[in-house]
């Protein structure tokens, strides 16, 4: 019998990722974790991409994770989960393992969009049972704050720094949710630890279906968006408001959104308190502000059109 | 004794990967390898093993695939050349410092640029010091011999160590010759079941793979992985002495050919070890004393066993089928510091004269006259004539 999603039933669960870790605070990463852990009703082996997550969580002889956990390198998270359920299905079909266990394979943008890209794709494409769990802080972070391909248009990092010839990143950033339901796996999806029940159910709808599943969640880094350490829920939520972070799965290739905003607010909202978009309300800089908006309209209006399509 | 067969080096290693039956074999296609795992595949595909296959979308995706698998639980085996094994390079040092006994034939070709897809050392060699065990093998024969060994040393429960079969690239992986296979029953108890040390999937006693070790603890780490890697000599003695007794083939940490009464010696390894014997055969007809050696065991590398071996000769040719640009070949440096050991303390003991030859690099072939320059010009070493250079290629055009 599952834990029903309610807050009261879901607080009595022992927590999978434990305290202890190394997380910064007001870090969205670990709060992302701990929800798709609680959301996680059977055993479950993780793999981890090098990342902040990997480096905060098992240090030495200190672990943060009461489940099977394993961290190789920085590009194969989905790789290295592929081999241990490839061994998983052998020992199954001689009966030395229990049914249902589940995969989960974490890792930061820059270890998924970027160069572990590969390595996720072709773990998609072999459809080993196992989710991917991209916590997207739009930038390399444990590096020090460096551009990668989900960094958002105009952000300032230290390799796209915003200066006096150039303002930031300049190019949009790629649409790895899309992408990755182009592959034609059983599921994909988005979503915010703002919305947790939203993210829950689409963890224990993923749980539920045989073969390679997606899901990209936003997780604000208040060191690399140069924002408030209380700020995490609050942005994840004027993301999805602002329709920056659209909330949707892709079942089967049907497009659903999950939960469209009352109110569509304007990017600048989302983007006002956080010092990485602080020289785009500079004078001179409108034309940039302006194309980000213009960015997500377009994007809001394709993915309303594919909802509509269904 | 088992069945005699006429086939290639990749086919004879195949067989040997069948008859070990591993719970997974992660894969990825590169020349001259390709062969052993289409050949592997298929044996999955007609119910010959119980193995899963992963069919990895590159070479570092496989190792990752085999790390995963092999911290999982259970035997694991995959297979690369050249290229392939430089995109693992980064695995590979995460695959022995985590003491995962993946099997894995490496069929040894050069590395680009330019791009060769024939044999040569220098994948092998570039992978020198990643903290794997590696086998060299003369021949197909070996090939398989060292492979079936490969499974009971790698997975010794003192050790736990991957290792690397290595053998020449077409020169032997594509050549037919005459082998003889063992049961698949005796290879089954050779071997014997996987034994699981801490694996992942206890899932009463959930582990962590793969934490951070900073400045505190990470040399304590590493000087363990050396301590380790000096468990493995013994390990390999032990498994050749049990393969002896099942086969009646005789393996050592090396081969000495004719080494004992030597004055002149050729240290060469893998399928140019059999042209040379020849040669030293012609040249003890003569009634010169040369004489060979093998290397088997490259890593560890068996540094007092070597120089115990080749310390009274008078002079010594190292063969490099690998190169270090503006170095000795890696090989000569391995004997050079072998031999400064026992004879370069000031106690006045004469040292063999060594000089150092590059030879066969992309695929070049290795011909018995190039051998009878080397035996030649150690001849006149041995007698007295200069070193005129220390290294030098041999079978290169000018």
């Amino acid at each position: 019998m599952a834990t029903e999603l309610k807050l009261k039933e879901l607080s009595k669960k022992p927590d999978i990722f434990c305290h202890g870790h190394r997380m910064c605070s007001g870090c969205g990463a670990p709060t992302v974790v701990k929800m798709v852990l609680l959301a996680t009703e059977y055993p479950v082996v993780i793999s981890n991409a090098t990342g902040c997550l990997e480096v905060s969580s098992c240090i030495q002889d200190l672990t943060a994770w009461k489940t099977p956990w394993i961290h190789s390198a920085f590009e194969n998270a989905a790789a290295t989960i592929a081999g241990v359920e490839t061994m998983y299905k052998s020992l199954l079909k001689r009966g030395k393992m229990p049914e249902n266990v589940k995969f989960i394979a974490f890792g930061g943008d820059g270890g998924t969009y970027d160069i572990g890209f590969q390595s996720l794709s072709g773990a998609m494409e072999r459809w080993h049972d196992m989710l991917y769990i991209c916590y997207d802080n739009g930038a390399y972070m444990n590096t020090g704050i460096q551009r990668s391909s989900a960094t958002p248009l105009g952000a300032d990092t230290t390799t796209s720094p915003a200066g006096s010839a150039i303002p930031g990143k300049l190019q949009p950033r790629k649409d790895l949710t899309k992408i990755m339901a182009a592959h034609g796996i059983p599921y994909a999806a988005q979503a915010s630890p703002s919305h947790w029940m939203d993210l829950m159910k689409k963890v224990r709808k993923a749980h539920e279906i045989k073969g390679p599943k997606f899901m990209n969640i936003i997780a604000p880094c208040n060191r690399g968006w140069r924002s408030q350490t209380d700020d995490s829920i609050l942005l994840s939520r004027l993301a999805v408001e602002t329709c920056y972070w659209p909330l949707y799965e892709v079942e089967d290739g049907k497009l659903k959104i999950t939960s469209k905003p009352k109110e569509k607010k304007p990017v600048a909202e989302f983007m006002k308190p956080q010092g990485r978009f602080k020289h785009l309300f500079a004078p001179g800089n409108e034309a940039l502000l302006e194309r980000v908006q213009q960015e997500i309209d377009k994007n809001w209006e394709r993915l309303l059109k594919e909802d509509a399509a269904e | 004794m088992g069945k005699i067969a006429a086939v290639t080096g990749n086919e004879a290693v195949a067989n040997a990967l069948r008859q070990a039956n591993p719970d997974v074999c992660s894969l990825y296609p590169i020349t001259p390898q390709t062969d052993i795992v289409q050949r592997f595949a298929s044996y999955v595909s007609n119910g010959q093993v119980d193995t899963e296959l992963i069919n990895a979308e590159s070479e570092h995706s496989s190792m990752s695939a085999a790390i995963g698998a092999s911290a999982a639980g259970g035997r694991v085996v995959t297979a690369t050349s050249s290229q392939g094994l430089a995109l693992m390079w980064e695995m590979l040092h995460i695959a022995s410092a985590t003491n995962l006994p993946i099997i894995m034939p490496l069929v040894n070709r050069a590395l680009s640029a330019p791009l060769n897809i024939h044999g040569d050392h220098s994948d092998g060699m570039g992978a020198r010091d990643t903290g794997w065990i590696q086998l060299w093998s003369e021949n197909a024969q070996e090939a398989y011999d060292n492979t079936v060994q490969a499974f009971r040393i790698g997975e010794h429960k003192d050790l736990r160590l991957p290792v690397m079969v290595c053998m020449d690239g077409f020169i032997i992986s594509h050549s037919i010759e005459r082998i003889e296979y063992l049961e698949d029953k005796q290879v089954k108890d050779f071997i014997g079941e996987f034994v699981n040390v801490n694996p992942l999937l206890d899932l009463e006693h959930p582990k962590s793979y793969g934490p951070l070790i900073l400045t505190d603890l990470y040399m304590e780490f590493k000087r363990l992985q050396h301590e380790i890697m000096g468990r493995v000599k013994k390990v390999v003695l032990d498994v050749a002495e049990d393969f002896y007794k099942l086969s009646g083939r005789r393996y050592g940490l090396f081969e000495s050919y004719r080494l004992e009464d030597a004055e002149i010696g050729m240290v060469v390894m893998n399928s140019a070890a059999g042209t040379s014997k020849d040669v030293v055969d012609a040249f003890r007809d003569k009634g010169i004393k040369a004489g060979l050696l093998k290397p088997r065991l490259f890593r560890p590398f068996p540094y007092t066993e070597i120089a115990d071996a080749l310390k009274h000769l008078k002079a010594v040719c190292v063969m490099d089928r690998a190169d270090s640009y503006g170095g000795y070949g890696p090989m000569f440096m391995e004997i050079s510091s072998a031999l400064y050991q026992v004879t370069g303390n000031g106690s006045g003991v004469a040292k063999p004269k060594l000089i150092n030859k590059i030879y066969g690099l992309g695929g070049r072939d290795y011909m018995p006259e190039q051998a009878e320059q080397v035996f030649t010009e150690l001849d006149a070493i041995a007698k007295g004539a200069p070193v005129k250079l220390v290294k030098d290629y041999i079978g290169v055009r000018e």
